[in-house]
């Protein structure tokens, strides 16, 4: 793709982002949609969080104001529905990473894809 | 005077340091990726930097998203790696220069930029993971760093123009310090790649090494994309390359490459690297 010309300093006051599909765009209003959600999430960099969440998820995730839609979407361990819920993808991984659950793997959710399906894309991404 | 020697850019992957922690360099998926790091350590141990001045992007370590600064430079004397959640071995601590950060922030304000000066400061993966790469005998690690982040986390990002504006005016700041230091500056991230969304796996091979090109010879010819174009070519995470684009400023226009490699995939990322030795004075002016 060729870079515009020169465009970049003639600010765009309207702030808003090209469409891209398939790809969300983590702004200050989503970052304020999901701040209950990631801030339990950067808790998670804590080895006694991760040991208190998995212990008890449902006291665990009580101590954040998660809304009805972020607890739902952190019991469904689905990264498509966290992220709708205002998850930021570098905290969920952190508590992707409580459940075992590393980048392949969410990719392959959030594609539909099988875990050895969304590898071999990666794997033929670099020889074309 | 402190004298800017080189440039290094790499990827910074936090599952590279889990393979580090199990010691698998010459495993076959990582052997292709850390067979780069051999000559780049070579001519690191011929230049013997004093300083690494590090740009990278802090993923949820020492900033959250209640005060999260679009420029930050590290002005302590020590940072520290930290547990980031994923069970990835800490990687200790890294010694700073208080005095070279107060410089690069008095001579950063001074250019009309803002950034947030950090006496306390973790650093993530993005930062210790290179240390690594670079320097696995801490021993001949250089004796300072400065870390300086730039926000990839939430949008707005600055753009790239304004990440190689900053990388400019650092390496100004860098070549009028008064005492004698050999610095090396050092880019991480990227190159393309994409964790969220249905287009999660994206990888841009043809952009990834049109710029690697371009970085060698002609690194303005990239200030023209804008974030959104960043994304939508690169993906989402693929804006890392302004880490790239902020150190290949601080050089100077001129630049000799000592050695480059390209490998996808590692995890989900199209991994890079590129060391430049500097061939000519920074400019002043």
């Amino acid at each position: 793709m060729a870079p515009r010309s020169g465009v970049a300093e003639d600010a765009d006051m309207k702030h808003t982002h090209r469409p891209i599909p398939g790809t969300p765009i983590f702004d200050g209003l989503r970052a304020a949609r999901g701040y209950a959600l990631n801030a339990l999430c950067y808790s998670l960099n804590s080895a006694s969080n991760r040991d208190a969440l998995k212990a008890d998820e449902e006291g665990y995730c009580s101590r954040f104001a998660l809304t009805p839609e972020q607890r739902e979407a952190v019991r469904s361990r689905n990264v498509t529905a966290l992220l709708e819920a205002g998850g930021n993808i570098y905290y969920l991984a952190k508590l992707a990473g409580v459940y075992g659950l590393n980048v392949q793997d969410i990719g392959a959710q959030q594609t539909g894809m099988s875990v050895e399906a969304f590898r071999d894309k990666l794997r033929t991404a670099g020889t074309t | 005077m402190a004298t800017i020697v080189g440039c290094v850019c790499t990827s910074h992957v936090p599952a590279i340091g889990g393979a580090l922690a199990r010691g698998l360099e010459q495993d076959a998926y990582w052997q292709p990726f850390f067979a780069g790091f051999p000559p780049v350590r070579e001519w690191l141990g011929r230049v013997k930097p004093d300083v690494a001045v590090v740009f990278y992007n802090d993923h949820g370590l020492n900033f959250f998203l209640d005060n999260l600064p679009t420029f930050a430079v590290g002005a302590a004397t020590e940072y520290r790696n930290e547990d980031e959640g994923w069970g990835i071995p800490a990687l200790g601590s890294y010694p700073g220069s208080p005095a070279l950060s107060w410089h690069i922030i008095e001579s950063l304000v001074a250019a009309d930029f803002d950034p947030a000066s950090c006496q306390r400061m973790l650093v993530d993966h993005a930062f210790s993971i290179p240390m690594r790469l670079l320097w696995p005998d801490r021993a001949t690690m250089p004796a300072a760093t400065v870390p300086i982040a730039i926000n990839t986390v939430q949008h707005p990002l600055p753009s790239p123009r304004r990440c190689y504006r900053l990388g400019q005016t650092v390496g100004r700041a860098i070549a009028s310090y008064p005492e004698d230091l050999k610095v090396l500056v050092v880019g991480t991230g990227g190159l393309s790649h994409q964790l969220d969304g249905a287009r999660a796996g994206h990888i841009n091979r043809e952009f990834d090494l049109m710029c690697m090109d371009k970085l060698v010879h002609d690194p303005a010819a990239l200030i023209h994309y804008t974030v959104d174009d960043l994304v939508d070519v690169a993906g989402s995470q693929g804006v890392e390359l302004m880490m790239w684009m902020a150190a290949r400023a601080a050089l100077g226009p001129r630049a000799r490459c000592i050695h480059s490699n390209y490998h996808v995939p590692i995890s989900n990322t199209a991994a890079g690297l590129l060391a430049l030795e500097a061939t000519g004075s920074v400019e002043l002016a």
